[in-house]
């Protein structure tokens, strides 16, 4: 159980809001491709805030223009991943940009344990700090089993 | 742009031709020295600025170009004999356009060209030396200004430019898609280290990505700067714990030499911060050898432009932040403040998104509104993020995501700590309203019209939202600003 005010990972655009319809997500991801960027659709079991590679459920779509075409793949990897975290991602291959301009968090565990903070007291009152992902206890692809 | 301020003084303007008349012992006027050339194609490796001037009565604007750019190269008071040693011509900067300020009496718009010869590779201090020198003091002159500027590329080569860039900040932090979300701790002086560390804790842990040290906050009696960094970094983790996001606070390195803020970034690395805070009032040399430093440390630059409105603000006399800010752009920062329009500091809306094109632009285009006279290739430079921060609250979301966009650094100081359910909720409000007027301008809806009504709607499911619109949603700090375009009102100028 997290204790920050959403009781849950944080990251992506829309974390803070209640969980996006698909008819919400889509508009998202039409947004994404009238600007000409290509959809992504992401796993994970480890959610650590520097676990940036989470696995790739296929290539990013650069070819699809169809929202619904997205929606799908989206949807797949929720029916294989019902209790992995899933984001979409969004790249924008402008020059001088040439990385992700919009991505979040679509599907989440039923339980979110969340991480813990471990200090480690060095020289002084200097504090070496590590992030601890409480799944990552458990073995990957066991690590939210109802 | 508008007809030159005289056609027959501009003719008779000449320099003398005549070497031997030229250089016999005496005073000339600076246009005859040849400062001044009407038929003069300035080169792609120039530099040209463009300088408002308030001659002193009975001063011709022409003869007053010409001074500016004598007093801003080579030029002294009196014919010296020993410019004939030289390839003189090279170093004198070439005033060839002079025009009245439309609507502004007395003032003219002088354009001085320079050629890349004067300007040491990577100094933004040697070029400030000579733009900005000896020039303002000027006698024959009641005022002047450097509004803008165009560098040329092969000069923009010699700069490295922001450490990090806007891009890859977002890569390293994983925040994409939405403005970032900051606040300054405050009050900004006597908070010990330890209640300084959880207001940081409490800001971010309710959703925001970054906190700050104010721009005065370094190592005074109540706070020794190593406590502040200590209890600053237990709560930025502590928040990261908490929320699984990569979390930030900007540690302010500004101190009394270079070799202490040195010490301090160092403390800052070990710790484990992503990103340190210098002021601008430290100077251009150490912020280049800052940016140097976090080039070479994974470091976020960030620049609090404390000072800048003792020469920025006043529209006769100075320098524009949009210069202020092409040289930020080149010396090396990651971040630098670049107003609100909307909050309680100086700022038209048209002028502060001047700066933001010249923070984030690839190639910057000429834009009179904006106050931007010159085409600026950036040459693949990386982007500065700009910060809006002063005076600014969650009722203004719409307002502030319609004049920036998404790259933008939104600061809620005490739009955050003064939320009447404290910090963390603070941080909320702010977070919701961002996400939801996002969200809702993805989905295409018109937020300048609908902002309110979209941060209503997201109030009634988030309590935090409701109360910070309840207690700020009417405060608005309409002043006239006194630095605006003088081609905003009259838009025909421009064609």
């Amino acid at each position: 159980m997290m204790t920050n005010p959403t009781g849950r990972v944080t990251q992506g655009q829309f974390s803070f809001l209640p969980d996006l319809s698909d008819a919400e997500i889509t508009a998202q991801i039409e947004y994404g491709l009238k600007k000409g960027y290509a959809w992504s659709v992401e796993y994970t079991d480890d959610p650590h805030p520097r676990n940036t590679y989470w696995e790739m459920y296929g290539m990013p779509m650069f070819d699809l223009a169809d929202a619904a075409g997205v929606l799908q793949e989206m949807n797949a990897c929720r029916k294989t991943f019902p209790q992995h975290y899933i984001r979409l991602m969004a790249f924008d291959s402008t020059r001088g940009i040439e990385s992700i301009a919009m991505c979040f968090i679509v599907n989440r565990p039923a339980v979110e344990p969340g991480f813990g903070l471990v200090r480690q007291e060095a020289e002084g009152r200097t504090m070496r700090y590590t992030v601890h992902s409480y799944a990552t206890d458990r073995p990957e692809a066991e690590r939210y089993a109802p | 742009m508008n007809t030159p301020v005289d056609a027959g003084l501009v003719r008779q303007a000449t320099e003398i031709q005549d070497k031997k008349a030229r250089y016999s012992a005496g005073v000339l006027k600076y246009r005859q020295m040849g400062y001044w050339d009407a038929d003069y194609v300035p080169k792609d490796t120039d530099t040209i600025c463009l300088f408002r001037i308030t001659p002193q009565e009975g001063v011709d604007p022409v003869e007053a170009a010409a001074a500016v750019a004598g007093e801003s190269s080579t030029a002294t008071w009196t014919v010296v004999w020993t410019d004939r040693l030289t390839a003189c011509d090279s170093y004198r900067a070439k005033a060839y356009k002079v025009e009245p300020v439309p609507g502004r009496p007395g003032e003219f718009f002088a354009w001085v060209a320079y050629d890349i010869i004067l300007f040491e590779e990577g100094s933004i201090a040697n070029m400030t030396a000579s733009l900005i020198g000896n020039v303002f003091s000027f006698k024959p002159l009641k005022a002047a200004r450097l509004e803008d500027i165009r560098i040329p590329v092969a000069y923009v080569k010699t700069f490295k430019g922001p450490p990090t860039g806007l891009v890859v900040e977002r890569e390293r932090l994983d925040k994409f898609g939405r403005p970032l979300l900051g606040a300054t701790t405050k009050p900004k002086l006597g908070l010990s280290g330890r209640n300084y560390g959880r207001v940081i804790y409490e800001g971010l842990k309710g959703g925001l990505d970054f906190m700050k040290d104010d721009e005065n906050i370094n190592s005074q009696p109540f706070m020794h700067w190593r406590d502040r960094f200590l209890y600053v970094m237990d709560g930025v983790n502590k928040a990261s714990a908490a929320t699984g996001e990569v979390k930030g606070s900007y540690l302010n390195v500004t101190a009394g030499t270079m070799e202490a803020i040195y010490e301090r970034a160092e403390f800052a690395k070990s710790l484990g911060s992503v990103v340190i805070m210098i002021d601008l009032i430290v100077g251009w040399p150490c912020i280049q050898s800052l940016g140097e430093w976090c080039r070479r440390n994974d470091m976020i630059l960030h620049l609090h432009r404390a000072g800048h409105g003792t020469y920025t603000r006043q529209k006769n006399h100075g320098v524009s932040f949009r210069v202020i800010a092409k040289w930020l752009r080149l010396a090396g920062v990651d971040h630098m403040h670049t107003g609100t329009a909307v909050g309680k500091l100086e700022g038209d809306p048209m002028t502060v998104q001047g700066y933001y094109n010249v923070c984030r632009d690839s190639y910057t285009k000429q834009d009179l509104p904006r106050g931007l006279f010159f085409d600026q290739d950036w040459c693949d430079m990386k982007k500065v993020m700009p910060v809006a921060s002063g005076g600014i609250h969650a009722g203004q979301m719409h307002q502030l995501l319609h004049l920036f966009g998404d790259d933008v650094i939104l600061q809620f100081g005490g739009g955050t700590i003064g939320h009447p359910a404290g910090i963390q909720a603070g941080g909320v409000a702010n977070r919701v309203a961002l996400e939801a007027m996002v969200k809702a301008r993805n989905e295409g809806k018109d937020i300048v019209n609908e902002g309110p009504d979209i941060l209503r709607q997201a109030a009634r499911f988030c309590t935090p939202l409701k109360q910070a619109l309840d207690t700020w949603g009417e405060i608005s700090f309409n002043y006239t600003s006194t630095d605006t375009s003088d081609f905003a009102a009259t838009p025909a100028v421009s064609n």
